[in-house]
């Protein structure tokens, strides 16, 4: 644990973002965003494509700078002292950063001799991250026969020669496949063990779900929610009963007669012929709706009970209907303009694929 | 769900991990330059066809087009060609130098680098270093070739050494023309239209012919050309036919060769620095 605190940090705070603007052309790739992570936490920055996340990434790990705004790691400003904040930083990038022509060894080497280890110290922290990342096997091969996940867990232990005081992952499991996906969570489960904090970006709501202790919210350069996964939750409200009728024809009816029957909204998806009821009290409320249409007859196919998924959590806080969007503020920030030039910042526009 | 892979063991977060030594961009420079090195000694076919196509020039134009093109001031062909081969390699190394910085800025190693306690000039630094030692490796192959030609050297041993520094001046000069095309042309079009626009620079020259064979204006153009200042000093520094006997450069072919890669240096060292930090935009 004393590694993850390396020596003159203070305070529990590892990072510290407000107020950070980024512009590239008219639009703001991120638009007042603020963040603060507890050391030692994971915490995950969750958005739908264009939404900032990479961009901000870039500009907390000092590779792209902000215009706006101050940003602190570990108590170091990140505008002022970027060569500080370099030494306490891990970055796994969306791209895999790794020389492909080379063994995993020699890539791992590589990057520990770079950050300053002697020959003897690289080459055993070189063995140890192969050893824990399952990637002895491999060592000596080269990077490009290796499958994405391998490449990925070697893209990590790269970023870990010096054991930083905050890794940041954007989107590591994008492109993986559920064994390769498995394999990542677990190593970022055990680096947050081990005492490390970790800002990780992703689309995926089970990923952050999963590993984030803390999650923020992302939409149009700035943070629009943030708490624990289960308070995100919550937020939007109580209980869901779905139920699936028999008689496509007989939806209306259906969801007039079970939202009568507990005094509450209830939606229809008429694909799926599911009329969805939200209430306080899932367990209270099944009867009510089950008598209600029994009585009228109406055949029910499913029936289920369930919590607010973070899927619509999701989608409640940014899509097109979220509160907020019909905000003066965002008119500078349009969808897709929230978009750097891809020829100015190539790796936002990945976001966009 | 089937069996998941087992939790890594102990050992992601190491002990003691700080840095033994402070940055120093020379150490860096050699460490990223090695990268380079060991790209070679797996790969070594591009660097193999890059050298079989100098190759292929200098045979062609040696035995293909030699025989019908006749040097001003007389001399063997081969002895004018070879120092003019060894100038356009230099022109040549351009083309490898903007591909390996583009590359490796958009495959996130460039990123990777700027992640790291780094010094900024290290990762310029790594590819300067890596190209004067391939494009050094290429002279020397040359060399020997054309001693199996028949060209030869007829100077001392220093005017011989001051040829071959002479010759990596210039590749040093275009190495920063190279990161800075690298770095502010990234796409794929990019790299093709330097692999086509090296062609006319590097003919519109007195690499093959003198200067003296092509209509007036042309041939100011390529007598001021910077790799016929470097063919032509390096003539003159071999002792090998120069084709050209009169004019400014003729006389003064070693100040220009000293001249025209610093000018480049100045004007591209500066715009590729820049380049570097722009990437922070």
């Amino acid at each position: 644990m004393t590694l993850a605190n390396p020596p003159g940090s203070t305070g529990s705070t590892a990072l510290r973002a407000s107020g950070l603007r980024k512009r590239y052309g008219a639009a703001y790739a991120l638009d007042g965003f603020d963040l603060e992570i507890e050391r030692g936490a994971v915490h995950g920055l969750l958005g739908p494509n264009g939404a900032g996340k990479t961009t901000a990434v870039r500009c907390l790990t000092t590779l792209t700078e902000y215009d706006e705004g101050t940003a602190h790691i570990d108590g170091i400003d990140v505008g002022q002292r970027p060569a500080d904040v370099r030494r306490r930083i891990g970055l796994v990038g969306q791209f895999h950063a790794v020389d492909e022509a080379l063994t995993a060894r020699q890539n791992l080497m590589l990057f520990a001799r770079l950050s300053g280890l002697s020959k003897t110290r690289a080459s055993d922290r070189a063995d140890q991250l192969l050893t824990a990342f399952e990637l002895a096997d491999a060592s000596n091969r080269a990077v490009s026969g290796f499958s994405g996940g391998m490449r990925r867990r070697l893209d990590i232990a790269a970023s870990l020669v010096l054991t930083p005081a905050i890794l940041f992952l954007d989107e590591p499991t994008t492109g993986l496949d559920p064994r390769g996906r498995a394999t990542v969570w677990q190593a970022v489960r055990e680096i947050a063990a081990a005492g490390t904090t970790v800002l990780l970006t992703t689309q995926y709501l089970d990923e952050a779900d999963q590993l984030a202790d803390r999650i923020s919210v992302m939409d149009h350069g700035r943070v629009v929610a943030e708490g624990t996964p289960s308070e995100l939750k919550r937020r939007l409200g109580g209980d869901r009963v779905a139920v699936v009728v028999g008689d496509a024809g007989r939806l209306a009816e259906a969801a007039e007669l079970a939202g009568r029957a507990v005094g509450a909204e209830a939606s229809v998806d008429a694909d799926t012929r599911t009329v969805t009821i939200e209430v306080a009290d899932g367990q209270r409320a099944l009867a009510p709706i089950v008598r209600a249409l029994d009585a009228a007859g109406l055949e029910v196919d499913d029936l289920a009970l369930r919590r607010p998924t973070l899927d619509e959590v999701f989608l409640h806080l940014t899509g097109p209907d979220a509160a907020g969007h019909d905000a003066a503020s965002h008119e500078a920030a349009p969808d897709d303009a929230a978009m750097p030039p891809a020829s100015a910042a190539p790796h936002d526009a990945e976001e966009a694929r | 769900m089937t069996t998941l892979p087992a939790p890594p063991p102990n050992g992601i977060v190491g002990s003691a991990m700080d840095a033994d030594r402070r940055s120093n961009a020379a150490r860096e420079g050699w460490l990223i330059a090695g990268r380079d090195i060991l790209h070679w000694v797996r790969e070594p076919w591009g660097l193999v066809f890059g050298l079989a196509f100098n190759i292929m020039l200098i045979l062609m134009f040696a035995f293909l087009f030699g025989g019908a093109i006749d040097l001003p001031g007389g001399g063997d062909y081969i002895s004018f060609l070879l120092p003019g081969m060894f100038a356009l390699t230099m022109l040549f190394g351009l083309e490898s130098t903007m591909t390996a910085m583009a590359e490796d800025a958009k495959r996130g190693i460039t990123d990777r680098f700027r992640s790291l306690p780094i010094s900024s000039a290290s990762v310029a630094l790594g590819r300067a270093i890596a190209d004067l030692l391939s494009s050094a490796l290429s002279l020397a192959v040359l060399m020997l070739g054309g001693l199996l030609i028949g060209w030869r050297p007829t100077t001392g041993p220093a005017e011989i050494a001051l040829g071959v520094v002479l010759l990596l001046w210039l590749r040093f000069a275009l190495l920063w023309l190279g990161v800075y095309l690298g770095l502010r042309f990234r796409g794929a079009g990019a790299t093709t239209a330097v692999q086509v626009l090296v062609w006319p620079i590097g003919f519109v020259s007195t690499v093959f012919v003198s200067a003296e064979t092509m209509p007036g204006w042309l041939g100011t153009v390529a007598a001021w050309n910077p790799v016929s200042a470097t063919a032509a000093a390096t003539r003159e520094l071999f002792g090998n036919p120069t084709g050209t006997t009169t004019g400014w450069l003729a006389e003064n072919a070693v100040l220009g060769a000293s001249l025209w890669p610093l000018v480049i240096t100045a004007i591209f060292l500066p715009l590729a620095a820049g380049a570097y930090r722009r990437l922070r935009r």
